[in-house]
């Protein structure tokens, strides 16, 4: 494994009183893809919203790479360089595409440019005017791991990119996280698709009761591929 | 909230191409509006009475000071009568008794209601929803409070016979005619600075503020900062929209402070359309045209008042400018509008 990006240990958060995360151990390493594969509720959603400081009662230690995030508020966080893509991809319906596009704030150098992005998705260049919420579910992925690029963080966080898209659509976005990849991105990914998970990640990290209970590398995943999909129930 | 969408890629930019199109019609309109009514406004004096179109102008300029908190922050303050009426006792004073002139006396108004901004944004902000406006509504009677028992307000009298001291220290300003042009001139610039901020990035970060707060959070926006800021501008154009007022009627009263005033600008920014440009303008010139119609029957006016209101808000949920601009734009065939109102979007993951 290359040097280590962001490394999570024994991280806790709750929602109000219930404890939804017992102490998360991994790591992403620099210019990894790495996924957090369970059950629904199992925490994985939890686990990104709580790296992201979007949990407010969390303990433990989330550091990105020099740097301890745990007592840091979210927009000190994504100052840092951490970018979050939630579920419900968050297109604000009061702004134009190209507004969304443009809203989130340069939080480092060497971002995408403007012209690179509308290279990986020309769709958003040819529907800038339109109202950010009437694109299609799969364009409005696009358009929330769009803007997350320009802003020079180093780290994605997506959630459940492929949530209700077309097969085509979902293999688009594996070509496109490919790509990111190359671009030198790390990625941390959320999926509840394993087939999607298996073709993009580097390593797999199964959550189960706001735990790690077993990783394994992209080599090892044939090799167990029974009890991954025992842990995952499909 | 989102449909899967059918068209193929070359379907979209075509679709794309007419959108662009389309679009003109209406930012032609809102600058074709404007300049008609800026000719409007500059002849009107003639065969109105001044008095009473500078004072719908003053109205109109607090309503939208209100309304830029409302309708593009999403802050619903029950407090502004504070920065209106707070300021106009200080610019009363200031013209009064310390002598300033008059720009120097608004600008001192302005200043104020742009400090006690400051200090009643950064408590509210912290809470949201009923809780903020509860907490602006108690700030708000304090300064009422202040206001009855200070001594250099003038109690129940209020400041009476407030000179109109020339502007600059030369330009005349004792006639009607005179100050109805400074007052157009503070609108207009009123207006324009809550145009450019509207549609400014700072603009575009509070609208994804008021819809989805947490995501702007991620984003890396310190949204507490924004709200605030917005606050201190709305207050201090408020104070503006105030100082201008004691220009008007040489008067500063409790009334411009108390609740009620509070009450009446919600009132005039919903019946036009919060979030949008025109609306607080045509909401204030109705409400104000209402009680100079009706001043006659008295303690009736309010019952025609709420009456009107409540007709509003069954026929027009958007505001009468929100409504219009609705259907036009649904009329044109172009779903994409901005400026409206939209149905905000929960933000729970």
């Amino acid at each position: 494994m290359t040097e280590s990006l962001l490394s999570v240990e024994g991280l806790e958060a709750w929602y109000d009183e219930s404890h939804i995360l017992h102490g998360m151990n991994f790591t992403v390493g620099k210019g990894e893809i790495v996924t957090l594969l369970g059950r629904n509720g199992a925490g994985k959603t939890t686990t990104m919203r709580s790296i992201m400081g979007l949990v407010r009662k969390r303990t433990g230690s989330v550091r990105f790479g020099a740097v301890e995030t745990i007592g840091l508020s979210a927009n000190q966080i994504a100052r840092a360089g951490i970018a979050f893509c939630p579920e419900e991809r968050g297109i604000f319906s009061s702004l134009t595409v190209k507004e969304n596009l443009m809203l989130p704030p340069v939080v480092a150098e060497g971002g995408m440019s403007v012209e690179r992005v509308y290279e990986l998705f020309p769709i958003l260049k040819a529907r800038g005017a339109s109202q950010g919420t009437k694109l299609s579910g799969g364009e409005q992925q696009m358009l929330a791991i769009a803007r997350i690029l320009r802003t020079g963080a180093h780290l994605l966080l997506l959630d459940e990119p492929t949530e209700g898209l077309a097969p085509v659509i979902v293999e688009q976005i594996g070509q496109i996280i490919e790509k990111l990849k190359e671009e030198g991105f790390t990625i941390l990914l959320v999926e509840q698709n394993f087939r999607f998970a298996e073709a993009v990640g580097d390593r797999h990290h199964i959550v189960e009761h706001g735990q790690v209970i077993d990783s394994f590398e992209r080599h090892e995943v044939e090799a167990n591929r029974e009890k991954i999909t025992g842990y995952l129930g499909v | 909230m989102s449909q899967s969408n059918p068209h193929s890629a070359g379907e979209l930019s075509h679709l794309a191409d007419e959108e662009s199109e389309h679009r003109t019609p209406l930012l032609a309109d809102l600058r074709l509006w404007a300049v008609i009514g800026i000719a409007f406004l500059l002849i009107a004096p003639h065969f109105i009475y001044p008095v009473m179109i500078a004072k719908v102008l003053c109205f109109a300029l607090f309503a939208a000071a209100f309304n830029l908190l409302l309708g593009f922050a999403g802050l619903l303050s029950f407090g502004h009568a504070a920065f209106f009426g707070f300021s106009a006792y200080v610019t009363g004073y200031c013209l009064q008794t310390l002598g300033f002139t008059a720009e120097l006396g608004i600008l001192a108004g302005t200043a104020t209601g742009a400090l006690l901004g400051l200090l009643i944004g950064a408590l509210a902000i912290r809470r949201q929803g009923i809780y903020f406006a509860m907490i602006t509504l108690a700030l708000s009677q304090m300064v009422y409070f202040v206001c009855l028992q200070a001594p250099f307000t003038g109690g129940e009298d209020g400041l009476q016979g407030v000179p109109r001291r020339p502007l600059f220290g030369v330009v005349d300003m004792t006639s009607n005619i005179n100050v109805y042009y400074l007052v157009l001139a503070i609108f207009c610039f009123g207006i324009f600075i809550i145009y450019r901020t509207v549609h400014s990035p700072f603009g575009q970060v509070l609208k994804s503020i008021r819809e989805n707060e947490d995501r702007a959070i991620s984003l890396g926006y310190d949204a507490d900062r924004y709200k605030l800021l917005a606050f201190v501008l709305s207050a201090a154009l408020a104070g503006l929209a105030g100082s201008t007022k004691v220009m008007i009627f040489q008067l500063a009263s409790l009334t411009d402070v108390q609740w009620q005033m509070s009450g009446e600008v919600v009132l005039m920014a919903v019946l036009g359309g919060i979030g949008t440009m025109l609306g607080p303008i045509l909401g204030a010139t109705i409400i104000i045209t209402l009680q100079n119609e009706l001043a006659q029957i008295g303690s009736l006016t309010t019952i025609v008042q709420g009456a009107v209101f409540v007709v509003c808000v069954l026929l027009f949920r958007r505001g009468i400018v929100g409504e219009l601009s609705h259907r036009w734009n649904r009329w044109r065939g172009r779903s994409d509008e901005t400026t409206g109102e939209e149905p905000r979007t929960a933000s729970k993951g």
